[in-house]
């Protein structure tokens, strides 16, 4: 079956696939409409528009950075590794703007039962080093996400794949625990970039992409040079330049004074003072959400009717405005957001309703007890939404402590420890990882403890349906059993927002992450062409 | 004189090695009583327990604390200060570049305030009671009361922001002429030396004073010697040695303890590579880092000492 933009995803024996860029961009079109954040600033008309110019030096400055800083794809956990990752590789899979997978390194992939996936590469690829792109690198790449001592962000994704053998020189099969309709947007998860076979010093990138690395100093900066003989579309850019300030004014300041042409993770506070400015600000409607995780196995928390009354105490509309200044979607305590062509949008938005929260929480009797909300500066925004919802608290009589905890050691010592603590959770590239990483019964990210046999049968059997009505159905029921069932309280989801340059040129948003799902090296371009230095 | 010095400089070189092992035994166990290791920040939020407890046996962490301590301490007599547990480079690699950075910056403010504080604080001295001096006071404790962070951001805000005169950024590798290191290094440098000179000035004026209220500084001007002959021939030989230590204290905090103007200007020093390697519980190089501080500290009023006991008139003749 043959999908736009020339790329083939086969899906064998002439079943019809979910996952063909046509179908998905069909469903799309219904719910995004609305929703999808528009780039805004003054130049919103010129953004996109014009005829793209080769050449110039873009320098981009992010949020996080340190020592930690690294270019092994498995071990990428930030914006500017992703960033890293997105120039320097490339994935089997990669996907668009609406997370649609498209085949990149791989040249096809088939399968009859979605459970061996048979992948051709695309032919005459080379690494940086000159090395040719072969299926030993494809299987070096993979499999060692599932070794302990490589530390992959992916560990659990990997698992999936039971086992991975080149089968000629040019292709690859995975055979995986069960079958999975949505495998290819896993193999388009950024961590799944390739690298040559037996890589382990990574003080430099050898990949496929688009840039190739000329120097790297974790925690200082990285410097790339456009890839001469890349075999996709070349990128417009002849140099990048990526450093990480994480102070919050100096790197605003580093944008308005000129030093960099792009910054990610914008302040919403500092947005109308940028615009004034002639700079433009991207809005992009990504998965990430703040959540409050209530234990379902622990007190308070294995009392029903408290849960149920610690939902209703949430003011949606004034997390959205008053913590993220408008800059936000609201959530219905599920992890699909709204432009997720599987949103379950009949289901009623479970809304702030003080009189249902006093009942239950007065039901529950656990006033008086030692409540509190564990929150930190590390899941972004949770003190302030827990400030909101202790007062929301006091006044459906019930009085809850807040323990805001540092940064350092927050993920580690108190997140999911606590009987009831705030996390955060990035956009995942499909429903069945939303649902597989923090809801199945078996999730090591399981914020609330909750266990549903049901709805561990509906992921399985929806990973391998190939009816998108019937998958549809499912996700539908699953999206309205974690509302009703788990302790999770997910308000809003974020709206990354990133500041560039009136020069930069070519920015689109995308649900997959800040900075065009943090590709943009790839495809803007600087209007003078880098001459305004 | 110099029968004096030779025992000194072996007495503190003694101590100082006894106080560099002390050191680094005491940052051992407190990054190892600290919450969490390397393997929950490698992992982040997928840190499960049973694959953080693989990548803890596969990185040698589950060993006992003072196995791998000993470990440790063997590397570094043999001056191998390791491998960074989080990105498996030599330490040595990480550090270099950054100490180089931290020099650079430290010295050049080193050469603006230095003489600056002398100046300002012989000036007090001379003019101690006036306006002049009033004003200065005021000056030098308003400087050292507003914190660092607001005068370097208010700094970045005015001259990079509103007028371009300097970038926001303490960009080292854009320096290729000694024009382009003023530029880059003038907010960064302008910013230190305003709390260091006002301190050290305080300091030097205070010293100063001391001397000036020796009997013999009276005999001198009662024998009409001009002030500025009294100051420079008269008190400063004798103030020297609280001086030099004024200034050694000082300085010695210029290395680590300038996270916040390394962290506005985005200057990759050392005190921010302490941080990182504190935050991520990269061990090695948080020893590395405390290892130099402590080196440098050490260095510093051992040689001010030596420099105090060298200079005093009253050590010469006895």
């Amino acid at each position: 079956m043959r999908c736009r933009d020339g790329g083939v995803l086969t899906m064998g024996a002439g079943a019809l696939s979910p996952h063909c860029p046509v179908s998905r961009r069909a469903a799309l079109g219904l719910g995004l409409g609305g929703t999808a954040a528009i780039l805004a600033g003054p130049r919103a008309a010129a953004q996109g528009a014009g005829v793209p110019r080769r050449g110039g030096h873009l320098r981009l400055a992010g949020l996080a950075g340190s020592t930690a800083d690294t270019l092994d794809p498995a071990r990428m956990s930030v914006a500017n590794d992703f960033v890293r990752g997105k120039s320097f590789y490339d994935g089997l899979v990669a996907l668009d703007d609406a997370m649609v997978p498209h085949p990149a390194l791989a040249e096809r992939l088939d399968t009859d039962d979605f459970q061996t996936w048979h992948i051709t590469l695309r032919r005459g690829v080379t690494f940086h080093d000159g090395g040719p792109l072969t299926a030993s690198d494809v299987v070096y790449s993979l499999s060692r996400h599932k070794d302990p001592a490589v530390a992959s962000q992916q560990r659990i994704a990997a698992q999936q794949m039971r086992d991975i053998r080149a089968t000629g020189p040019l292709t690859v099969e995975i055979g995986l625990v069960g079958p999975n309709v949505d495998f290819p947007a896993i193999l388009g998860m950024d961590n799944f970039a390739v690298i040559r076979d037996g890589t382990r010093n990574f003080s430099s990138a050898n990949g496929t992409g688009p840039f190739i690395c000329t120097g790297f100093q974790p925690g200082i900066r990285t410097t790339g040079r456009r890839n001469p003989d890349y075999w996709g579309a070349a990128a417009w850019l002849d140099t990048i330049d990526l450093i990480a300030i994480s102070d919050d004014m100096s790197r605003h300041d580093a944008l308005l004074s000129g030093d960099v042409d792009i910054i990610g993770s914008a302040n919403p506070r500092l947005v109308r003072l940028l615009r004034t400015r002639g700079f433009g600000i991207m809005e992009s409607p990504v998965g990430t959400y703040t959540d409050l995780a209530v234990r379902l196995d622990q007190v308070p928390g294995n009392n029903a009717d408290f849960v149920t009354g610690i939902k209703y105490l949430v003011d949606r509309e004034q997390v959205r405005d008053s913590v993220f200044l408008g800059f936000a979607r609201i959530g219905n305590d599920h992890p699909i957001p709204p432009e997720d062509p599987y949103f379950a949008a009949d289901l009623p938005q479970r809304a702030y309703d003080p009189d249902r929260a006093r009942f239950h929480l007065k039901r529950s009797g656990m006033s008086g007890k030692d409540l509190a909300f564990f929150c930190s500066p590390a899941a972004l925004a949770s003190v302030d939404i827990a400030v909101l919802l202790q007062y929301a608290a006091q006044r459906a009589g019930m009085d809850v402590g807040i323990r805001r905890m540092p940064v350092d050691g927050y993920w580690s010592q108190y997140w999911m420890k606590m009987p009831m603590s705030f996390g955060n959770t990035n956009a995942r590239p499909s429903a069945d990882m939303a649902f597989t990483l923090s809801f199945s019964s078996q999730a090591s990210m399981n914020e609330s403890r909750w266990r549903d046999p049901r709805f561990d049968a509906l992921l399985l059997q929806a990973r391998g349906e190939r009816d998108d009505t019937v998958r549809r159905r499912i996700y539908h029921d699953m999206q309205a059993m974690v509302r009703d069932g788990s302790g999770v309280c997910i308000p809003a989801f974020t709206t990354s927002l990133d500041a560039f340059a009136p020069q930069v040129r070519g920015l689109r948003p995308n649900r997959a992450g800040q900075l065009m799902g943090y590709g943009f090296t790839r495809s803007v371009w600087l209007d003078d062409g880098g001459t305004h230095r | 004189m110099t029968r004096s010095l030779g025992p000194l400089i072996l007495g503190r070189l003694a101590a100082s090695a006894f106080s560099l092992a002390f050191v680094v035994v005491t940052i051992f166990a407190i990054t190892a009583a600290l919450p969490g290791d390397v393997a929950d920040t490698l992992l982040g939020q997928s840190a499960t327990p049973e694959a953080a407890a693989s990548l803890r046996h596969a990185m040698a962490l589950d060993q006992p604390a003072w196995l791998r301590f000993w470990h440790w301490a063997g590397d570094m007599l043999h001056a191998d200060p390791g491998r960074s547990l989080l990105t498996g480079r030599p330490v040595a690699e990480l550090v270099g570049p950054r100490l180089y950075n931290s020099l650079l910056l430290a010295g050049a403010t080193a050469a603006v305030s230095v003489p600056l504080s002398l100046a300002l604080g012989l000036a007090c001295t001379m003019a101690r009671g006036t306006v002049f001096d009033r004003a200065a006071t005021v000056l030098m404790l308003g400087t050292v009361s507003v914190p660092v962070f607001l005068i370097a951001t208010v700094a970045v805000f005015v001259f990079a922001v509103q007028f371009h005169l300097a970038p926001a950024l303490a960009d080292i590798n854009a320096v290729h002429s000694p024009l382009q290191f003023v530029r880059v290094f003038l907010m960064p440098v302008a910013t230190l030396s305003g709390a260091t000179t006002a301190q050290m000035s305080r300091m030097i004026r205070a010293c100063m004073i001391d001397v000036f209220s020796a009997p013999w500084i009276e005999m001198a001007v009662l024998k009409g010697v001009p002030p500025v002959r009294i100051v420079l021939f008269h008190a400063l030989p004798n103030a020297i040695g609280p001086v030099v230590n004024a200034i050694a204290l000082s300085l010695s905090s210029l290395l680590g303890g300038v996270v916040v103007v390394e962290t506005v200007f985005s200057y990759p020093g050392m005190a921010g590579l302490m941080v990182d390697s504190v935050a991520a519980r990269d061990v090695p190089v948080v020893q590395c880092c405390a290892l130099i501080f402590c080196m440098v500290y050490l260095a510093l009023t051992t040689l001010a000492d030596v420099v105090a006991v060298a200079s005093a008139p009253r050590g010469r003749d006895r």
